[in-house]
């Protein structure tokens, strides 16, 4: 064990810092679930792969780094120290991009990963379906083939960023004879093919950060099949989805909301009455400082070779319920201030808290409920019966 | 950066693991709870795998290894809820003597007797009311104000003090504080010795409430496994699922601060206050939240004295009260965190606020 970094992992950290410092826009960006603001979004997207930034784990050949989990630590530290702008092509980087590089063919790669990389392409996930949920072998929605075609029918819901994105992954039965996680297929679908409708669906903010789209007659080319037919579900579920499960929310997010949350008090520490907010200002601060190194001793194993599998549920009910009780927190701090938007007159300093608590109450639902994590800890971690 | 233990760490600690699992039996442990109250036995086979003499420097006669080394051994001790004051003699006592030694003839002494198997020191911190397993010790490590003060526990009158945990010989000392013999360090360096000591007992003792946590909770899968209501076991209902399933987590949040402060601990036991007290929070939170699911788990048979269950959850009730409460250790981090100069954020996981910047509790 050794906790010091690098000769090189500090300079890893000075050159991201520079050029963060360089680049992040003075003005924080519009909403990405905004039209101007998705746009605004695409185009740090593009001056993040520029400088050879955008996804600093892939390989060298696809615009990464090829760094390892340590040094990405590190990019995300400095990420989100500089308060750069959120990633809206998180479907893009986090999942879709190393399924690609896993599964995808030749052509496939070349298609399709520089267009992501680039911000050029921006890509939305649609697996939930009204009738799939957290149960989501029970998808419906039917991709047929017709020579060298998948005539699609069907619908999903919840496609976060489907209202501006370009394309969509989805899973779709192409059996269907078959049911539950037999017959499933890995397929992409261009937003704007003819039988495609996306109607927007308004989040807690009013802003339409999902969507349902309904599939009618759709036609793709076979070539647009991540994999094999009929071998959606392990695809979907596979190893690399284990290590997405490391990435998808890093530390740095939530020891920057636990920094923010400890000046919000330190500011307003006069005019809180409520005892327990200072105690619950500590522990957001533990808990974000736990995650963060709970998150380096995984990297550090998964470097040397270890694997982490169900364990990932433990860190998805951690983050998200930690993201809870901070923006809690800090609505208590400002208490009856806490429910004015920003821009109402009276509101004066209140930030962004509201929008993140808001936010906040989706994180235990998405990316599989913490009841669905939970089942998954207990049966597959501790060996409880099913 | 690596965040990972060495090869021989592991090794180390896996086969202590194995032995304890082994030997270390509920029924052995009740068996101590009668007579005298220590398996002689038991301990001289400590003694022959090492462990005592793991933190005696190599100029005493030890094995010159550190914290670090012993931290994943100290959460295997509460796995198996040793009783035994193997953690607090070997990790806690063992170091501050070796502290104190370079002054000390008498601390340099009593550590090539620890080396060789022939004492056993306890340790009594003026936080902790009272002295543990000071009846089977051959010496004493005493507060007298800040001064610290080595007794031959024969020259000490004990008073015992019966705890709810009956694994734990718990006494108050009386000596003759006078004795100009008997004081090893004086007020300044004993303040020193007494921090250190402090941090070292804390962050111990969160691993052997993280070991706790884990031992209740491997005990309540079990059994939940086995017990049938309903026509089938109990385990595969999610109330029953979810109170483990929550304890997991608190647990495995509790890890990694834990060795982070073990780390701290072993590089400067002196700049180690705030991740020692984050380690014994996390860790005392997992072991009372593994307490009381595991207790619901057992139904009634988890209330009674025959159930095995009460010898870790009444462990875990006074550890986590000993080496600085909960209260201590919030005091610290927020006299800390929520002054308005410290630093905090993404880029400073690792960074460690200097001493002086912190109260020097003790
Ligand atoms: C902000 C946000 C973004 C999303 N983005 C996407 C996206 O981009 N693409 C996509 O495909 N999906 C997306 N989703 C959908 C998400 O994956 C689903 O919401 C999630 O899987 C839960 O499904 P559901 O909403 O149908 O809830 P349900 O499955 O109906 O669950 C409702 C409640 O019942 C509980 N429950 C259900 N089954 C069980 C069980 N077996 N045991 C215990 N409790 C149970 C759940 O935990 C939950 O509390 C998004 C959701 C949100 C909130």
């Amino acid at each position: 064990m050794d906790l010091n970094y690098t000769p090189e992992q500090n300079a890893l950290r000075e050159e991201v810092r520079q050029w963060l410092a360089d680049k992040v826009p003075a003005q924080p960006l519009q909403s990405f679930d905004t039209k101007e603001g998705f746009e605004q979004h695409r185009q740090w997207e593009k001056t993040l792969a520029e400088g050879n930034w955008g996804m600093v784990t892939w390989p060298v050949e696809y615009g990464g780094r090829g760094c390892d989990l340590i040094q990405w630590l590190i990019f995300e530290e400095e990420y989100y120290r500089a308060g750069a702008p959120l990633r809206v092509n998180q479907n893009g980087i986090f999942l879709l991009g190393p399924t690609l590089m896993e599964y995808g063919t030749a052509q496939q790669k070349e298609r399709f990963i520089n267009a992501m990389a680039s911000g050029e392409e921006m890509w939305a996930q649609g697996w939930s379906e009204p009738g799939a949920g957290s149960d989501m072998a029970a998808i419906r929605s039917t991709a047929i083939r017709e020579g060298e075609e998948y005539v699609i029918n069907g619908q999903k819901i919840w496609s976060t960023r489907a209202v501006f994105a370009d394309w969509v992954f989805c899973i779709f039965r192409t059996d269907p004879a078959s049911s539950r996680h037999q017959g499933l297929s890995f397929i992409f679908v261009p937003l704007d093919a003819p039988g495609v409708t996306v109607r927007p669906i308004a989040q807690l903010d009013g802003l339409p950060g999902f969507a349902e789209i309904f599939f009618d007659d759709v036609r793709v080319p076979v070539a647009n099949r991540l994999g094999e037919e009929n071998q959606g579900w392990r695809i979907a579920m596979s190893t690399a989805g284990f290590e997405r499960g490391l990435m998808l929310r890093s530390p740095a997010r939530f020891q920057q909301t636990a920094k923010r949350l400890v000046e919000l008090y330190r500011q307003h520490r006069d005019e809180v009455l409520d005892l327990s907010v200072a105690d619950a200002v500590v522990k957001a601060y533990m808990g974000a400082q736990a995650y963060a190194l709970s998150t380096y001793q995984t990297a550090s194993k998964l470097m040397k070779g270890g694997k982490i599998g169900a364990e990932a549920s433990l860190n998805k009910v951690f983050w998200s319920e930690l993201d809870q009780q901070m923006h809690e927190t800090a609505l208590s701090i400002l208490g009856a201030r806490a429910e004015l938007l920003p821009h109402a007159p009276a509101a004066g300093a209140v930030g962004n808290w509201l929008d993140g608590f808001l936010f906040a109450q989706s994180g235990p639902i998405y990316a599989g409920t913490n009841e669905i994590q939970r089942n998954i800890i207990a049966e597959r971690l501790l060996g409880m019966p099913r | 950066m690596d965040f990972t233990f060495t090869e021989d760490q592991q090794l180390l600690a896996d086969s202590v693991a194995t032995f304890l699992h082994r030997e270390v039996t509920p029924e052995r442990i009740r068996a101590s709870w009668e007579g005298e109250g220590s398996d002689t036995r038991l301990w001289q086979q400590l003694v022959e795998l090492g462990l005592p003499a793991m933190l005696v420097p190599e100029e005493h006669g030890g094995l010159g290894m550190n914290e670090l080394d012993f931290i994943q051994i100290a959460q295997e001790c509460g796995r198996v809820a040793l009783a035994e004051p193997l953690v607090e003699m070997a990790m806690i006592a063992t170091p501050m003597l070796a502290q104190l030694a370079a002054g000390s003839q008498p601390c340099a002494r009593v550590l090539q007797q620890i080396a060789a198997g022939e004492a056993r020191v306890a340790i009594g911190h003026p936080l902790n009311p009272a002295v543990a397993d000071a009846g089977i010790a051959d010496w004493l490590l005493l507060a007298s104000g800040r001064e610290v003060h080595l007794v031959p526990s024969d020259a000490a009158t004990l008073i015992r003090q019966d705890s709810v945990d009956p694994s734990r010989r718990l006494y108050t000392p009386e000596w003759d504080r006078t004795a100009p013999t008997y004081r090893v360090a004086g007020e300044e360096a004993g303040a020193a010795a007494w921090c250190a000591a402090l941090n070292r007992g804390a962050v111990l003792n969160a691993a052997l409430l993280l070991g706790l946590a884990q031992g209740m909770v491997a005990q309540s899968v079990t059994y939940a496994g086995d017990r049938e209501q309903f026509g089938r076991p109990i385990g595969a209902n999610q109330a029953v699922k979810h109170h483990m399933a929550n304890c997991a987590v608190q647990a495995e949040f509790a890890r990694s601060p834990i060795y982070r402060a073990a780390y701290a601990v072993a590089q400067d036991p002196a700049r180690a206050h705030i991740a020692a007290s984050h380690a014994k929070l996390a860790a005392g939170e997992a072991a009372l939240l593994a307490a009381k699911n595991a207790i619901q788990v057992h139904g009634a048979m988890g209330y009674t004295w025959e159930c095995n269950l009460h010898i870790w959850a009444k462990r875990a009730w006074a550890l986590e009260k000993n080496w600085g409460d909960a209260g201590f250790h919030q005091e610290r981090l927020h006299a800390w965190l929520l002054e308005d100069t410290t630093d905090i954020g993404a880029e400073h996981t690792f960074d460690y606020p200097a001493p002086e910047a912190l109260d020097s509790a003790a």
